[in-house]
């Protein structure tokens, strides 16, 4: 039994995917709020959001601003513990990640035209195929995440006691 | 009854298309009406030229054929004079208003026409423009006559009617005020057209209450209301129909037992006695003899006709299946009501009354329309069947109703046989389209009417502000699925209406969980609760609402305008404030680079601003402010007081300020003398400029920052890329790739920060309106986000010059007028709301959508469109009716807040045939226009051309599935459709969607931005332009306008078949005429209409039709200008020679001949037969 360099990738990771089923679970709120947002449309966000907040703020634009800013640490951090992963050699769990960022890159790749980063355009966001898109692609990311903490935490335990 | 009725009027409408040449008025008619009749015997006896299932259809089934066709005859010996009393005796009601409750609602009616009279002036200084393409004659033909009918002088519809014919309309008052007597003595030319909506409702009605009252109005106090109400209606009205619709919730229960077709009849056998009981009560017996002639020919012919002709039968049937309908419900109308019950003897004369102006008018049409044609024909009937023609689709809408029993059943039992063999629907007839050579109807083409029962039909919504793609809702998305069309509705929220109620309360009635408003197609539980017709909840009424101030009476909250009218109009407490009303604000922001200069526009812009400074809309808190910018911005200071306006110049553009905040927008009567000098200088200014650059980004920043305060609107006018500071853009259409039929790239916006900026601007309220005039390439697909997204409109002047292109010139002129003069409304949000089960999913237009159901709008304008997709999410079942609700918050330019709120019901359908049957083609068409132009920027250009073919190749297979034994080699589409592969093929060749042909990247998003913007009838020219042959106007089927005679020439179809050598044409393109001069063309139209000794000496550039004083220059000027009259924006004319080259122009838009790039017509149509048959 060794600390090896493939156990503290699978802590890591263990740790961050922890952080990415919360950036999952607060994406499917964002949605799921702006979905339903017109039962009390002004004051949801207001407290996140205090330098916009006036009168006609749009929670919309919040929302998505919110949700943009989550969205590139998300990418962010997965693309960092996958490449930890294939410098531990651990290919059958790179594997399993390679869609999820192939996924990634394409979304990021096929955004809309925007000035700064992000992947929601207010303008469309409440176009119903998009909304419905955007919130199953939280619910499916969630059950990855999910699937993968578990196969994390086996997959450190496995490697610690095996070495 | 009904059936000579119904025959007379099937003449009409038959003829209507070939007579529309020959319906003369005048003396001159007698050779025309000659053959008309021909072709009318001929259509008749000789058997059906036109529909080949039909005589079909009498063989297969004889029992059903001859109960119908056998009934009329029977009926008519018997009926005529009962009906005829009834009207005497309803006549004398109403003169000597003996009988209480009728004069009691007959009072109500005045009084509210009265109120409708004062406090509802809403009219927007576009009467005509209305009348004319509000004209979709059948709500609002229905609306005139039979809504307010009794109100003579003031009637608001009346006069909205009288615009756009005057001839037509005349009668229709006449009678209403004048009584039965009048309608039955003197029949008017009138009658043939209303009455055959009428006819159509009738028919209609019997089953449709059936469905609509099935469900829900669980008690008879209900009914109670209803039928009071319709009632009263009948009486005031006159109308025939209104009968029918009074005596409604009867033929509910005797439809609701036997449920099959044929008991129906036999109901209606033993109803027919009791109103004959009532013949001898007839009073007047003057009226009683002529229209007893008139029946009696009707009867003979008829009966005739339903024996002999293949042709009639399908048309007889329709009627028989209406007729113990209508029948049934009068006769058993007294039954149920209960204050006739009381007492028999009076009861039944009441009862019978409103059933009887039926036969009269009825008669009427068919007496006149057919034997003693000539006077009918003279005046009116041109007019009106050019109205009413259209609505073939319409009509056939409800005829399908009476035989709906028999078609269910036939449907379930037979399959995909019942198409074939029951007698069908007009709009379900199937077509041949690859062999039906003229398939576009002489007469422009109008919007189905929803299969309603009468009374919800009248108070429906006008189809100009709410139109659906299906009149019938499919019950679930499979059925929507399966029936392959677009389901979405097409608002025109803002239009220009000439009569609204508006409405003045404290508290607005509401749904308490829905928040729709109190409309007609609730249904009141008693006098203190209403079913809201949404979401289904049961609400109080409040006290307020009791009190009905047109009738000053209390207790009848069923009666408040905003339970009869679908369209209404309240004045908004402060609940509906967030902050004070805003005042109106306008600011200019002018490109004065030397490109601009040398465009001139300034000249025409000032000139117009100067014109129109007094007729801005606002209040005395307006205010206006300029700015102009080329590598600079100019702010101008015209604070009161000062002598001069002082121009200030930021240079500074990469960190915008405000140089003096306060003093840059300024009240515009108090500053007016200052703003005329800066309006007079400003052409001038500029002159010497060298400045090439455009600072655009900076200064519309700059402009955000002034207007942010308030919100308003802002006017940018550009000539050219903008090339610096934030927002700059680069060239980036490459004019090789013009007419590739490959790749269309770069339709979608360069950069997001006009898109953030409009974003900003729709936050801060503030709409941008963009004005481009450029002769170059200004990448409007990036510029055009700056209106889009802040409700704003979008102009486009491609080669702008004032000299050197006067009709783009004239154009700005114009369209300057319109835009400064025009309503406006600010810091609007428009919520769509419809039934529970239904839901929003895609909007198309100019706004942001703030959230799943409510649009966020800066600035509302009158000519502003919007589409919805709509999804079915839930099944239904449960329901027969759903509604769409609109609701337009916005502060009016006198800062008022108000609310419109239309109201659109329509029946939900469970058989894929009755969604067929109520397609609105025209309708779906936008909306799939709107969806094109999303997936051509979404995705690619080939990609919305490929959706857009295979839209009607997945329709027409799935309906070719749905009549399994016809042959599969042809291609069938239901005469609903029958114009859909057309319009498709003149999207594709639309310049938004076209391939192959030389397209400038900035025209094509152009037109994809009047796509999304445009309102449906704008649209519609721009799709499918009317061809009119000009060279040969008569006044045959003129119709009349403020004493002028406009002439209406038949539609020509779009193809150079068409074009004779020898003609000249217009062509009506919505934004741009076309006239088309032959080479052969008589000269002495070429003297008379343009000035011009022969063909050669018609100059290259003609865009005026002088002012001769020959009759045929007359004629072609004020069929111009009626055509004109009917939009808000003014076309600019082109005469276009046969041989200059500007004829490229005229050409392209022939969209049924065939381009090197495109298909034809007829190959369009084998490409779909291919594709369906793969």
């Amino acid at each position: 039994m060794a600390f090896t360099f493939a156990a503290f990738c699978y802590m890591l990771a263990l740790l961050l995917t922890a952080a990415l089923i919360f950036f999952a679970i607060w994406h499917i709120i964002a949605f799921d709020e702006l979905k339903t947002d017109y039962k009390n449309p002004i004051d949801q966000c207001n407290t996140l959001n205090p330098i916009l907040e006036n009168v006609f703020v749009f929670n919309l634009i919040h929302i998505c601003m919110r949700i943009r800013k989550l969205v590139l640490p998300e990418y962010l951090i997965h693309a960092f513990f996958c490449v930890m992963f294939l410098c531990a050699a651990e290919w059958l769990t790179l594997g399993l990640n390679m869609p999820l960022l192939a996924y990634h890159i394409w979304r990021y790749m096929s955004r809309p035209v925007m000035s700064g980063p992000g992947l929601y355009d207010p303008t469309t966001i409440m176009n119903a195929d998009i909304l419905a898109y955007c919130q199953k692609e939280g619910w499916c990311k969630l059950a990855f995440y999910l699937l993968a903490f578990f196969y994390y935490l086996y997959g450190m335990i496995y490697v610690l006691v095996s070495s | 009854m009904q059936v000579p009725s119904g025959y007379g009027l099937y003449h009409q409408n038959y003829i209507a298309p070939s007579g529309h040449y020959s319906q003369g008025p005048g003396k001159m008619t007698s050779l025309p009406l000659d053959t008309q009749r021909d072709d009318y015997y001929s259509g008749l006896y000789t058997g059906s030229t036109q529909n080949v299932v039909t005589p079909s259809t009498v063989n297969q089934q004889p029992g059903a054929q001859q109960m119908y066709s056998r009934g009329p005859p029977a009926v008519v010996g018997s009926t005529p004079g009962s009906f005829r009393g009834a009207a005497a005796s309803s006549a004398s009601h109403l003169h000597t208003s003996a009988s209480p409750p009728y004069s009691s609602f007959v009072n109500h009616y005045n009084s509210s026409a009265l109120y409708s009279a004062n406090s509802s002036v809403a009219s927007q200084g576009f009467p005509s423009t209305c009348g004319h393409y509000a004209m979709s004659t059948v709500s609002n033909a229905v609306y005139p006559s039979v809504s307010y009918p009794s109100l003579p002088a003031g009637d608001p519809y009346g006069q909205m009617f009288t615009s756009q014919s005057t001839p037509p309309v005349r009668p229709v008052t006449d009678n209403s005020f004048s009584g039965q007597n009048t309608a039955i003595s003197h029949p008017s030319p009138l009658p043939p057209p209303p009455s055959q909506q009428y006819h159509q409702q009738q028919s209609l009605s019997g089953y449709n209450t059936l469905s609509w009252s099935a469900p829900g109005l669980p008690s008879s106090a209900q009914d109670n209301l209803i039928r009071n109400h319709t009632g009263s209606l009948a009486t005031t009205s006159n109308t025939p129909t209104n009968t029918v619709a009074g005596s409604l919730p009867c033929p509910v229960m005797q439809n609701v037992l036997p449920p099959k077709s044929s008991p129906t009849v036999s109901s209606s056998a033993s109803a027919r006695t009791p109103p004959t009981a009532n013949r001898p009560v007839e009073p007047v017996a003057s009226v009683a003899q002529p229209s007893e002639q008139l029946q009696q020919k009707g009867v003979d012919s008829s009966s005739t006709t339903s024996s002999a002709s293949p042709m009639p039968n399908s048309y007889d049937a329709l009627e028989g299946g209406s007729y113990p309908d209508m029948l049934s419900s009068s006769a058993s109308s007294p039954a149920p009501d209960p204050a006739p019950e009381s007492d028999p003897a009076p009861a039944s004369a009441p009862a019978s009354a409103p059933a009887a102006p039926q036969p009269s008018k009825m008669a009427k049409p068919f007496g006149y329309g057919y034997p003693t044609l000539q006077p009918g024909y003279q005046n009116a009937t041109a007019p009106l069947n050019s109205g009413v023609q259209p609505s073939n689709p319409v009509y056939s809408g409800f005829q399908q109703y009476p035989q709906y029993p028999g078609m269910n059943q036939l449907s379930s039992s037979l399959g995909g046989l019942s198409l074939q063999s029951s007698p069908q629907p007009e709009s379900l007839r199937p077509v041949n389209l690859t062999q039906e050579r003229n398939i576009l109807p002489m007469t422009p083409v109008w919007a189905p009417v929803p299969n309603l029962n009468l009374e919800l039909r009248k108070l429906n919504c006008s189809p100009d502000s709410f139109r659906c793609t299906l009149t019938n809702i499919p019950q679930t998305q499979a059925l929507l699925n399966k029936a392959k069309l677009p389901l979405g509705l097409l608002l025109h929220p803002f239009r220009d209406l000439t009569q609204l109620p508006v409405i003045t309360s404290n508290t607005i009635v509401r749904c308490r969980s829905c928040r729709t408003y109190i409309n007609p197609f609730v249904s009141f539980i008693d006098q203190r609760r209403w079913k809201c017709n949404l979401c289904y909840r049961v609400n109080d009424v409040p006290e307020e609402f009791m009190y009905n101030p047109l009738t000053r009476s209390y207790g009848e909250p069923h009666k408040r305008p905003e339970v009869q009218n679908s369209t209404v109009e309240f004045i908004a407490s402060s609940d509906y404030m967030l902050r004070p009303p805003q005042p109106a604000v306008y600011l200019f922001v002018l490109d004065v680079s030397h490109n601009a200069v040398e465009a001139g526009y300034l000249t025409i812009l000032c000139q117009s601003l100067l014109e129109n400074l007094d007729k801005l809309p606002g209040d005395s808190r307006t205010r206006i402010g300029f700015m102009t910018f080329d590598s600079t911005i100019h702010f101008y200071n015209l604070q009161e007081g000062l002598s001069q306006p002082q121009m200030l110049i930021v240079s500074d553009i990469d960190d915008v300020f405000l140089p003096t905040p306060d003093s840059l927008l300024v009240n515009l009567y108090e500053s007016k003398e200052l703003i005329k000098d800066l309006l007079n200088a400003l052409p001038n200014m500029f002159t010497n400029t060298r400045e090439t650059h455009s600072a655009l980004g900076p200064a519309l920043q700059a402009a955000f920052k002034l207007m942010s305060p308030t919100g308003g609107r802002v006017s940018v006018f550009q000539t050219q890329l903008p090339s610096l500071g934030a927002g700059l853009l680069q060239s980036r259409e490459d004019p090789n790739q013009r007419s590739s039929t490959k790749v269309v790239q770069h339709l979608g916006p360069a950069t997001d920060f006009y898109k953030k900026l409009a974003l900003d601007c729709s936050g801060q309220q503030t709409a941008v309106d963009l004005f481009l005039l450029s002769s170059q390439y200004s990448d409007l697909a990036s510029l055009a986000c700056m209106s889009k997204y802040s409700a704003g409109c979008i102009y486009y002047y491609p080669s702008f010059h004032y000299t050197h292109n006067p009709s783009q010139a004239e154009k700005l002129q114009k369209d300057l007028k319109r835009y400064l003069t025009r309503k406006i409304g600010f810091e609007a949000v428009m919520r769509i709301r419809c039934t529970k089960g239904l839901s929003m999913h895609t909007f198309h237009g100019n706004f942001f959508v703030r959230s799943t159901d409510l649009l966020s709008l800066a600035n509302i304008n009158p000519d502003a469109g919007f589409a919805v997709q709509l999804s079915i999410e839930e099944s239904l079942t449960d329901t027969s009716l759903v509604c769409f609700q609109t609701a337009l918050l916005y502060t009016s330019s006198k800062g008022e807040r108000r609310i419109r709120v239309h109201t659109l019901c329509l029946p939900v359908v469970s058989s894929l045939a009755d969604v067929y049957a109520g397609v609105d083609v025209q309708a779906a068409i936008c909306l799939l226009a709107n969806m094109a132009v999303d997936r051509s920027v979404s995705s690619s250009l080939s990609d919305a051309r490929d959706a857009l073919v295979n839209a009607v190749v997945d329709s027409l297979s799935a309906y070719g599935s749905t009549i399994s034994n016809l042959q599969h080699s042809a291609l069938i589409a239901p005469c609903s459709l029958k114009l859909f592969p057309l319009y498709v093929l003149a999207l594709l060749k639309q310049k938004a969607f076209r391939t192959g042909t030389s397209t400038r990247l900035d025209d094509r998003v152009y037109a994809m931005c009047q796509i999304k913007s445009q309102p449906l009838v704008h649209l519609m020219k721009m799709i499918h332009p009317n061809l009119y042959r000009i060279d040969r106007l008569t006044d045959e089927g003129a119709v009349h306008v403020n004493d002028r005679v406009v002439p209406q020439p038949p539609l020509q179809k779009l193809s150079a078949e068409k074009l004779t050598r020898d003609g000249a044409f217009l062509m009506d393109c919505g934004s741009v005429f076309y006239i088309w001069i032959g080479k052969g063309c008589d000269n002495n139209f070429i003297e008379d209409v343009l000035g011009c000794p022969d063909f050669a000496s018609i100059p290259q550039k003609m865009t005026h039709l002088p002012e001769l004083d020959t009759l045929s220059s007359e004629r072609a000027r004020s069929f111009i200008t009626w055509l004109r009259d009917s939009r808000p924006l003014s076309p600019i004319l082109h005469v276009v020679k046969d041989e200059s080259p500007a004829k490229t122009e005229f050409f392209q838009h022939l969209i049924e001949d065939r381009t090197e790039a495109a298909f034809s017509y007829y190959e369009f149509l084998l490409h779909i037969q291919q594709q369906i048959c793969k």
